[in-house]
Protein backbone atom coordinates (compact mmCIF):
# COMPACT_ATOMS: atom_id res chain seq x y z
CA UNK A 1 0.00 0.00 0.00
CA UNK A 2 2.44 2.45 0.97
CA UNK A 3 6.00 1.94 -0.11
CA UNK A 4 9.08 3.82 0.76
CA UNK A 5 12.51 3.21 -0.64
CA UNK A 6 15.86 5.15 0.34
CA UNK A 7 13.58 8.19 2.23
CA UNK A 8 16.36 10.77 3.77
CA UNK A 9 14.92 14.12 5.13
CA UNK A 10 16.93 17.04 6.33
CA UNK A 11 16.50 20.19 7.85
CA UNK A 12 19.70 22.48 6.74
CA UNK A 13 22.65 20.53 7.61
CA UNK A 14 20.27 18.06 10.33
CA UNK A 15 19.58 14.82 8.45
CA UNK A 16 16.78 13.65 10.39
CA UNK A 17 15.68 10.57 8.43
CA UNK A 18 18.96 8.93 6.83
CA UNK A 19 18.36 6.71 3.67
CA UNK A 20 14.80 4.91 5.14
CA UNK A 21 12.76 1.92 3.16
CA UNK A 22 10.31 0.15 4.31
CA UNK A 23 6.37 -1.01 3.31
CA UNK A 24 3.06 -0.76 5.18
CA UNK A 25 0.68 -3.92 3.65
CA UNK A 26 -2.85 -3.00 3.65
CA UNK A 27 -4.23 -4.02 6.91
CA UNK A 28 -1.34 -3.25 8.51
CA UNK A 29 -0.91 -1.55 11.86
CA UNK A 30 2.56 -0.41 12.09
CA UNK A 31 3.36 1.46 15.62
CA UNK A 32 6.32 3.57 15.46
CA UNK A 33 8.26 4.51 18.67
CA UNK A 34 11.60 6.01 19.57
CA UNK A 35 12.92 8.88 21.41
CA UNK A 36 11.98 12.32 21.01
CA UNK A 37 14.44 13.90 17.82
CA UNK A 38 14.55 10.56 16.68
CA UNK A 39 12.93 10.93 13.19
CA UNK A 40 9.72 9.18 13.88
CA UNK A 41 7.33 12.29 13.47
CA UNK A 42 9.09 13.28 10.31
CA UNK A 43 9.18 9.77 8.79
CA UNK A 44 5.14 10.24 9.43
CA UNK A 45 4.75 13.63 8.12
CA UNK A 46 6.68 12.39 4.92
CA UNK A 47 4.11 9.76 4.22
CA UNK A 48 0.93 12.40 3.33
CA UNK A 49 4.37 15.05 1.72
CA UNK A 50 3.75 17.87 5.28
CA UNK A 51 7.54 17.14 4.42
CA UNK A 52 9.15 16.93 1.42
CA UNK A 53 11.64 14.37 1.62
CA UNK A 54 14.91 15.57 0.54
CA UNK A 55 15.83 12.25 -1.16
CA UNK A 56 14.32 8.99 -1.91
CA UNK A 57 10.65 8.01 -3.35
CA UNK A 58 6.99 7.31 -1.65
CA UNK A 59 4.92 5.36 -3.95
CA UNK A 60 1.23 4.93 -2.52
CA UNK A 61 -0.96 2.26 -4.36
CA UNK A 62 1.21 2.49 -6.95
CA UNK A 63 1.58 6.50 -7.75
CA UNK A 64 5.06 7.97 -6.75
CA UNK A 65 3.98 10.53 -4.76
CA UNK A 66 6.81 12.58 -4.08
CA UNK A 67 6.75 13.18 -8.04
CA UNK A 68 6.24 16.43 -7.91
CA UNK A 69 3.96 16.31 -11.24
CA UNK A 70 1.47 14.20 -9.09
CA UNK A 71 -1.57 16.10 -7.86
CA UNK A 72 -0.92 15.75 -4.08
CA UNK A 73 -4.49 16.67 -2.72
CA UNK A 74 -6.07 13.80 -4.66
CA UNK A 75 -3.64 11.66 -2.62
CA UNK A 76 -3.94 13.52 0.31
CA UNK A 77 -7.60 12.82 0.16
CA UNK A 78 -7.15 9.39 0.82
CA UNK A 79 -4.97 9.06 3.64
CA UNK A 80 -6.44 10.47 7.01
CA UNK A 81 -4.08 12.27 9.77
CA UNK A 82 -4.58 13.10 13.43
CA UNK A 83 -2.34 15.50 14.92
CA UNK A 84 -0.41 15.68 18.28
CA UNK A 85 -2.67 19.14 18.82
CA UNK A 86 -5.84 18.28 17.32
CA UNK A 87 -5.80 21.11 14.90
CA UNK A 88 -9.79 21.65 14.95
CA UNK A 89 -10.92 24.83 13.15
CA UNK A 90 -11.90 26.95 16.04
CA UNK A 91 -13.87 29.05 13.36
CA UNK A 92 -16.17 26.43 12.71
CA UNK A 93 -18.60 23.80 14.79
CA UNK A 94 -18.04 20.56 14.79
CA UNK A 95 -20.24 19.66 12.32
CA UNK A 96 -18.44 21.81 9.86
CA UNK A 97 -15.05 20.88 11.05
CA UNK A 98 -16.27 16.97 9.55
CA UNK A 99 -18.04 18.11 7.15
CA UNK A 100 -16.08 20.82 5.00
CA UNK A 101 -13.32 18.42 3.39
CA UNK A 102 -16.23 15.89 1.74
CA UNK A 103 -18.29 18.41 0.95
CA UNK A 104 -15.56 20.52 -0.90
CA UNK A 105 -13.12 18.13 -2.34
CA UNK A 106 -16.77 17.07 -4.09
CA UNK A 107 -16.31 13.55 -2.47
CA UNK A 108 -20.50 14.12 -1.05
CA UNK A 109 -23.19 16.52 -1.03
CA UNK A 110 -23.60 18.18 2.11
CA UNK A 111 -26.62 16.14 3.17
CA UNK A 112 -24.66 13.54 2.78
CA UNK A 113 -21.68 14.93 4.46
CA UNK A 114 -24.42 15.99 7.33
CA UNK A 115 -25.34 12.37 7.65
CA UNK A 116 -22.00 10.81 7.72
CA UNK A 117 -20.87 13.07 10.34
CA UNK A 118 -23.82 12.44 12.61
CA UNK A 119 -23.40 8.54 12.32
CA UNK A 120 -19.42 9.39 13.37
CA UNK A 121 -20.43 11.20 15.60
CA UNK A 122 -22.49 8.65 17.41
CA UNK A 123 -19.93 6.20 17.19
CA UNK A 124 -17.71 8.82 19.37
CA UNK A 125 -20.76 9.06 21.49
CA UNK A 126 -20.26 13.21 20.48
CA UNK A 127 -23.54 14.16 18.93
CA UNK A 128 -24.17 16.33 21.39
CA UNK A 129 -21.53 18.28 20.06
CA UNK A 130 -22.38 18.71 16.35
CA UNK A 131 -23.34 22.25 16.69
CA UNK A 132 -20.97 22.66 19.46
CA UNK A 133 -17.10 24.63 18.51
CA UNK A 134 -13.82 22.90 19.61
CA UNK A 135 -13.07 25.80 22.51
CA UNK A 136 -16.51 24.19 24.07
CA UNK A 137 -14.89 20.66 24.02
CA UNK A 138 -11.99 18.40 26.52
CA UNK A 139 -8.93 17.59 25.18
CA UNK A 140 -9.89 13.84 24.71
CA UNK A 141 -13.38 15.60 23.08
CA UNK A 142 -11.59 17.37 20.70
CA UNK A 143 -9.14 14.37 19.53
CA UNK A 144 -11.76 11.99 18.80
CA UNK A 145 -13.49 14.53 16.94
CA UNK A 146 -10.44 15.20 15.22
CA UNK A 147 -10.15 11.35 14.11
CA UNK A 148 -13.80 11.34 13.15
CA UNK A 149 -12.95 14.23 11.03
CA UNK A 150 -10.30 12.35 9.04
CA UNK A 151 -12.81 9.63 8.27
CA UNK A 152 -15.16 11.26 6.79
CA UNK A 153 -13.10 11.64 4.44
CA UNK A 154 -13.16 7.77 3.93
CA UNK A 155 -9.68 7.18 3.69
CA UNK A 156 -7.51 4.22 3.00
CA UNK A 157 -4.94 4.60 5.67
CA UNK A 158 -4.70 6.28 8.56
CA UNK A 159 -1.39 8.41 10.03
CA UNK A 160 -1.43 9.03 13.63
CA UNK A 161 1.26 11.58 14.85
CA UNK A 162 1.12 11.51 18.86
CA UNK A 163 -2.68 11.64 19.02
CA UNK A 164 -2.33 11.03 22.80
CA UNK A 165 0.89 12.72 23.89
CA UNK A 166 -1.06 16.04 24.43
CA UNK A 167 -3.76 14.60 26.68
CA UNK A 168 -4.48 14.63 30.25
CA UNK A 169 -3.57 11.54 31.51
CA UNK A 170 -7.53 10.68 32.37
CA UNK A 171 -8.57 11.19 29.05
CA UNK A 172 -6.05 9.14 26.76
CA UNK A 173 -7.75 5.86 27.19
CA UNK A 174 -11.07 7.45 25.48
CA UNK A 175 -8.93 8.21 22.19
CA UNK A 176 -7.25 4.96 22.62
CA UNK A 177 -10.75 2.98 22.35
CA UNK A 178 -11.71 4.69 19.20
CA UNK A 179 -8.72 3.94 17.61
CA UNK A 180 -8.58 0.09 18.86
CA UNK A 181 -12.12 0.13 17.52
CA UNK A 182 -10.84 1.27 13.86
CA UNK A 183 -7.73 -1.10 14.13
CA UNK A 184 -10.53 -3.88 14.53
CA UNK A 185 -12.35 -2.75 11.72
CA UNK A 186 -9.24 -3.75 9.41
CA UNK A 187 -8.23 0.23 9.11
CA UNK A 188 -4.36 0.55 7.48
CA UNK A 189 -2.87 2.22 10.28
CA UNK A 190 0.78 4.14 11.32
CA UNK A 191 0.97 5.30 14.16
CA UNK A 192 3.84 6.85 16.39
CA UNK A 193 2.91 7.22 20.33
CA UNK A 194 4.71 6.68 23.48
CA UNK A 195 1.41 4.69 24.66
CA UNK A 196 3.67 1.22 24.72
CA UNK A 197 0.59 -0.71 26.10
CA UNK A 198 -1.50 0.11 22.48
CA UNK A 199 1.93 -0.68 20.87
CA UNK A 200 1.70 -3.80 22.22
CA UNK A 201 -2.11 -4.37 21.91
CA UNK A 202 -3.06 -3.42 18.91
CA UNK A 203 0.06 -3.03 16.72
CA UNK A 204 1.02 -6.02 14.42
CA UNK A 205 4.52 -4.44 13.94
CA UNK A 206 6.88 -2.27 15.76
CA UNK A 207 9.37 0.28 14.10
CA UNK A 208 12.14 1.16 16.63
CA UNK A 209 13.69 4.40 15.79
CA UNK A 210 16.60 6.23 16.88
CA UNK A 211 19.09 9.05 14.83
CA UNK A 212 16.77 8.70 11.42
CA UNK A 213 17.00 4.87 11.21
CA UNK A 214 14.63 2.00 12.02
CA UNK A 215 17.02 0.27 14.00
CA UNK A 216 14.55 -2.71 14.89
CA UNK A 217 11.37 -4.01 14.22
CA UNK A 218 8.88 -7.00 15.03
CA UNK A 219 5.54 -7.78 15.48
CA UNK A 220 4.96 -6.95 19.25
CA UNK A 221 5.44 -9.57 21.36
CA UNK A 222 8.34 -10.95 19.96
CA UNK A 223 9.72 -7.21 20.16
CA UNK A 224 9.18 -6.22 23.58
CA UNK A 225 9.67 -9.41 25.21
CA UNK A 226 13.43 -9.64 23.52
CA UNK A 227 14.64 -6.64 21.90
CA UNK A 228 17.46 -7.78 19.66
CA UNK A 229 19.45 -4.28 19.48
CA UNK A 230 21.26 -2.83 22.22
CA UNK A 231 19.42 1.06 21.62
CA UNK A 232 16.34 -0.80 21.69
CA UNK A 233 17.14 -2.66 24.88
CA UNK A 234 18.06 0.61 26.97
CA UNK A 235 15.29 2.67 25.39
CA UNK A 236 12.74 -0.07 26.62
CA UNK A 237 14.28 -0.52 29.90
CA UNK A 238 13.41 2.95 30.36
CA UNK A 239 9.91 3.36 28.91
CA UNK A 240 8.18 0.57 30.23
CA UNK B 1 -8.56 88.11 27.84
CA UNK B 2 -11.76 88.57 28.47
CA UNK B 3 -11.52 91.10 25.31
CA UNK B 4 -10.48 88.13 23.55
CA UNK B 5 -12.95 85.64 24.58
CA UNK B 6 -15.75 88.40 23.82
CA UNK B 7 -14.08 88.79 20.24
CA UNK B 8 -14.46 85.10 19.64
CA UNK B 9 -17.98 84.55 19.04
CA UNK B 10 -17.98 87.23 16.03
CA UNK B 11 -15.29 85.14 14.69
CA UNK B 12 -16.79 81.45 15.07
CA UNK B 13 -19.79 83.07 13.45
CA UNK B 14 -17.75 84.42 10.38
CA UNK B 15 -16.13 81.20 9.99
CA UNK B 16 -19.09 78.84 10.70
CA UNK B 17 -22.32 80.45 9.93
CA UNK B 18 -22.13 83.80 8.07
CA UNK B 19 -22.82 83.02 4.49
CA UNK B 20 -24.18 79.31 5.30
CA UNK B 21 -20.47 78.09 5.37
CA UNK B 22 -21.25 75.20 7.53
CA UNK B 23 -22.46 73.78 3.93
CA UNK B 24 -18.41 73.83 3.44
CA UNK B 25 -17.75 71.96 6.19
CA UNK B 26 -20.03 69.70 5.53
CA UNK B 27 -19.39 69.12 1.92
CA UNK B 28 -15.84 68.81 2.68
CA UNK B 29 -16.33 66.59 5.03
CA UNK B 30 -18.55 64.29 2.85
CA UNK B 31 -15.77 64.16 0.29
CA UNK B 32 -12.76 63.10 2.82
CA UNK B 33 -14.89 60.48 4.25
CA UNK B 34 -16.10 58.97 0.54
CA UNK B 35 -12.28 59.46 -0.01
CA UNK B 36 -11.26 57.45 3.31
CA UNK B 37 -14.10 54.72 2.51
CA UNK B 38 -12.83 54.41 -1.30
CA UNK B 39 -9.18 54.29 -0.50
CA UNK B 40 -9.05 51.66 2.23
CA UNK B 41 -11.38 49.24 -0.31
CA UNK B 42 -8.70 49.83 -2.82
CA UNK B 43 -6.14 49.20 -0.19
CA UNK B 44 -8.03 46.15 0.81
CA UNK B 45 -8.19 44.65 -2.11
CA UNK B 46 -4.76 45.11 -2.93
CA UNK B 47 -3.27 44.43 0.31
CA UNK B 48 -5.23 41.22 0.42
CA UNK B 49 -3.39 40.02 -3.33
CA UNK B 50 -0.53 41.07 -2.36
CA UNK B 51 -0.64 39.14 0.49
CA UNK B 52 -1.82 36.04 -0.70
CA UNK B 53 0.70 35.99 -3.33
CA UNK B 54 3.25 36.39 -1.13
CA UNK B 55 2.40 34.43 1.17
CA UNK B 56 1.55 31.22 -1.71
CA UNK B 57 5.55 31.77 -2.79
CA UNK B 58 6.69 31.48 0.24
CA UNK B 59 4.86 28.72 1.23
CA UNK B 60 5.46 26.77 -1.79
CA UNK B 61 6.29 22.70 -2.23
CA UNK B 62 10.11 22.50 -2.84
CA UNK B 63 11.09 21.53 -6.62
CA UNK B 64 7.72 22.57 -7.58
CA UNK B 65 8.30 26.69 -8.22
CA UNK B 66 5.99 28.30 -10.48
CA UNK B 67 7.75 30.96 -12.31
CA UNK B 68 4.92 33.16 -12.87
CA UNK B 69 4.32 33.49 -9.09
CA UNK B 70 7.88 34.01 -8.78
CA UNK B 71 7.31 37.18 -11.25
CA UNK B 72 4.33 38.42 -9.42
CA UNK B 73 6.17 38.17 -6.30
CA UNK B 74 8.66 39.76 -7.29
CA UNK B 75 6.66 42.34 -8.69
CA UNK B 76 4.50 43.15 -5.26
CA UNK B 77 7.85 43.53 -3.48
CA UNK B 78 8.58 46.14 -6.14
CA UNK B 79 5.19 47.45 -5.52
CA UNK B 80 5.32 47.45 -1.68
CA UNK B 81 9.28 48.77 -1.49
CA UNK B 82 8.57 52.06 -3.47
CA UNK B 83 5.45 52.77 -1.97
CA UNK B 84 6.74 52.66 1.59
CA UNK B 85 9.89 53.71 0.89
CA UNK B 86 8.79 57.56 -0.81
CA UNK B 87 6.58 59.88 1.55
CA UNK B 88 2.77 60.03 1.22
CA UNK B 89 2.58 63.82 -0.36
CA UNK B 90 5.34 63.17 -2.89
CA UNK B 91 3.31 59.97 -4.32
CA UNK B 92 0.33 62.28 -4.22
CA UNK B 93 2.15 65.42 -6.08
CA UNK B 94 3.59 62.88 -8.46
CA UNK B 95 -0.27 61.23 -9.02
CA UNK B 96 -1.68 64.80 -9.55
CA UNK B 97 0.96 66.66 -11.43
CA UNK B 98 2.81 63.56 -13.45
CA UNK B 99 0.41 60.78 -13.99
CA UNK B 100 -2.78 62.04 -14.32
CA UNK B 101 -1.77 65.70 -15.36
CA UNK B 102 -4.67 66.30 -17.39
CA UNK B 103 -7.01 65.51 -14.43
CA UNK B 104 -9.39 68.20 -12.99
CA UNK B 105 -11.15 65.61 -10.45
CA UNK B 106 -7.90 65.27 -7.76
CA UNK B 107 -10.34 64.00 -5.51
CA UNK B 108 -10.14 61.04 -7.46
CA UNK B 109 -7.09 61.62 -8.00
CA UNK B 110 -6.25 61.52 -4.07
CA UNK B 111 -8.46 58.36 -3.60
CA UNK B 112 -6.52 56.56 -6.50
CA UNK B 113 -3.13 57.68 -4.33
CA UNK B 114 -4.22 56.77 -1.07
CA UNK B 115 -5.55 53.65 -2.20
CA UNK B 116 -2.17 52.20 -4.17
CA UNK B 117 -0.42 54.05 -0.93
CA UNK B 118 -2.49 52.54 1.75
CA UNK B 119 -2.33 48.72 -0.14
CA UNK B 120 1.22 48.42 0.24
CA UNK B 121 0.83 49.21 4.35
CA UNK B 122 -2.26 46.90 4.33
CA UNK B 123 -0.50 43.91 2.30
CA UNK B 124 1.93 43.74 4.83
CA UNK B 125 -0.62 43.61 7.99
CA UNK B 126 -2.80 40.57 6.10
CA UNK B 127 0.35 38.81 5.34
CA UNK B 128 1.50 39.11 8.74
CA UNK B 129 -2.30 38.49 9.97
CA UNK B 130 -1.89 35.33 7.73
CA UNK B 131 1.22 34.15 9.48
CA UNK B 132 0.03 34.41 12.95
CA UNK B 133 -2.54 31.51 12.11
CA UNK B 134 -0.87 28.57 14.01
CA UNK B 135 0.72 26.09 10.82
CA UNK B 136 -1.05 23.57 12.38
CA UNK B 137 -4.65 24.76 10.65
CA UNK B 138 -3.34 24.59 7.19
CA UNK B 139 -1.70 21.69 7.57
CA UNK B 140 -5.17 19.80 9.07
CA UNK B 141 -6.97 21.27 5.91
CA UNK B 142 -4.25 20.02 3.12
CA UNK B 143 -3.74 16.94 5.09
CA UNK B 144 -7.40 16.37 4.43
CA UNK B 145 -6.90 17.15 1.10
CA UNK B 146 -8.36 20.54 0.29
CA UNK B 147 -6.40 22.75 -1.83
CA UNK B 148 -4.22 25.74 -0.98
CA UNK B 149 -6.58 28.29 -1.88
CA UNK B 150 -9.52 26.29 -0.09
CA UNK B 151 -7.88 26.15 3.38
CA UNK B 152 -6.57 29.84 2.87
CA UNK B 153 -10.21 30.79 2.20
CA UNK B 154 -12.04 28.54 4.56
CA UNK B 155 -9.50 27.91 7.98
CA UNK B 156 -6.83 30.56 7.66
CA UNK B 157 -8.41 33.88 6.43
CA UNK B 158 -11.00 33.76 8.94
CA UNK B 159 -8.97 32.86 11.50
CA UNK B 160 -6.49 35.93 10.58
CA UNK B 161 -9.31 38.28 10.39
CA UNK B 162 -9.61 38.59 14.06
CA UNK B 163 -6.01 39.21 14.68
CA UNK B 164 -5.62 41.70 11.18
CA UNK B 165 -8.63 43.58 12.60
CA UNK B 166 -6.78 46.33 15.08
CA UNK B 167 -3.78 46.88 12.80
CA UNK B 168 -6.58 47.39 9.57
CA UNK B 169 -8.45 49.98 11.57
CA UNK B 170 -5.24 52.12 12.39
CA UNK B 171 -4.84 51.91 8.96
CA UNK B 172 -8.39 53.44 8.79
CA UNK B 173 -7.23 56.10 11.14
CA UNK B 174 -4.11 56.75 9.60
CA UNK B 175 -5.65 56.87 6.14
CA UNK B 176 -8.42 59.35 7.33
CA UNK B 177 -6.06 61.86 8.43
CA UNK B 178 -3.77 61.60 5.07
CA UNK B 179 -6.50 62.50 2.98
CA UNK B 180 -6.05 66.11 4.39
CA UNK B 181 -3.02 65.73 2.53
CA UNK B 182 -4.67 65.98 -0.80
CA UNK B 183 -5.94 69.20 -0.52
CA UNK B 184 -2.13 69.91 -1.82
CA UNK B 185 -3.05 68.88 -4.90
CA UNK B 186 -6.01 70.69 -5.28
CA UNK B 187 -8.81 68.44 -3.66
CA UNK B 188 -11.53 70.02 -2.07
CA UNK B 189 -11.94 68.62 0.95
CA UNK B 190 -12.58 69.05 4.66
CA UNK B 191 -8.78 70.67 5.11
CA UNK B 192 -9.12 72.34 1.54
CA UNK B 193 -12.49 74.33 3.02
CA UNK B 194 -10.90 75.20 5.80
CA UNK B 195 -8.13 76.77 4.79
CA UNK B 196 -9.98 79.07 1.76
CA UNK B 197 -12.69 80.09 4.28
CA UNK B 198 -9.73 81.36 6.62
CA UNK B 199 -8.11 82.75 3.48
CA UNK B 200 -11.40 84.41 2.32
CA UNK B 201 -12.36 85.64 6.14
CA UNK B 202 -8.92 86.63 7.16
CA UNK B 203 -8.81 84.39 10.22
CA UNK B 204 -7.36 81.01 10.03
CA UNK B 205 -7.41 79.77 14.19
CA UNK B 206 -11.85 79.38 14.37
CA UNK B 207 -11.81 77.26 10.96
CA UNK B 208 -8.34 75.08 11.52
CA UNK B 209 -9.22 74.33 15.09
CA UNK B 210 -12.80 73.58 13.86
CA UNK B 211 -11.86 70.87 11.45
CA UNK B 212 -9.26 69.55 13.76
CA UNK B 213 -11.43 68.71 16.44
CA UNK B 214 -13.86 67.46 13.55
CA UNK B 215 -11.42 64.67 13.06
CA UNK B 216 -10.80 64.12 16.37
CA UNK B 217 -13.80 63.33 17.00
CA UNK B 218 -14.76 61.13 14.18
CA UNK B 219 -11.42 59.17 15.13
CA UNK B 220 -12.49 58.94 18.66
CA UNK B 221 -15.98 57.34 17.67
CA UNK B 222 -14.64 54.93 15.17
CA UNK B 223 -12.10 54.08 17.97
CA UNK B 224 -14.89 53.31 20.24
CA UNK B 225 -16.68 51.11 17.81
CA UNK B 226 -13.66 49.06 16.75
CA UNK B 227 -13.26 48.52 20.08
CA UNK B 228 -16.69 47.10 20.93
CA UNK B 229 -16.39 44.99 17.38
CA UNK B 230 -12.88 43.57 18.74
CA UNK B 231 -14.69 42.57 22.17
CA UNK B 232 -17.28 40.70 20.38
CA UNK B 233 -15.08 38.78 18.19
CA UNK B 234 -13.03 37.53 21.58
CA UNK B 235 -16.18 36.95 22.87
CA UNK B 236 -16.78 34.18 20.61
CA UNK B 237 -13.21 32.65 21.41
CA UNK B 238 -14.28 32.13 25.05
CA UNK B 239 -17.36 30.08 24.06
Amino acid sequence: MIDVKKLSKSFGDHLVLDNISEHISPGEKVVVIGPSGSGKSTFLRCLNLLETPTAGTITFEGTVITDPKVKIDKVRQQMGMVFQHFNLFPNMTIRKNITLAPVRTGLMLQEEADGLALSLLKRVDLVDKAEAYPNQLSGGQKQRIAIVRALAMKPKVMLFDEPTSALDPEMVGEVLDVMKELAQEGMTMVVVTHEMGFAREVGSRVLFMDGGHILEQNEPHAFFDHPQNPRTQLFLSKVL
Amino acid sequence: MIQWFTSLAPRLHRAFIEGDRWKLYLKGLGATLEMTVLALCIGIVLGVLVAVIRTAHDQQRIGQHNPILGILNGLCQVYTTILRGTPMMVQLLIWAFVIFKSSRNMIMVGTIGLGINSGAYVAEIVRGGLMSVDAGQSEAGRSLGLGYLDTMRFIVIPQAFKNILPSLGNEFITLFKDTSLVQAIGGAELAYYAKTIGGTTFDYMPPLIGIAVMYLVIVIVFTWLQGKLERRLRQSDRR
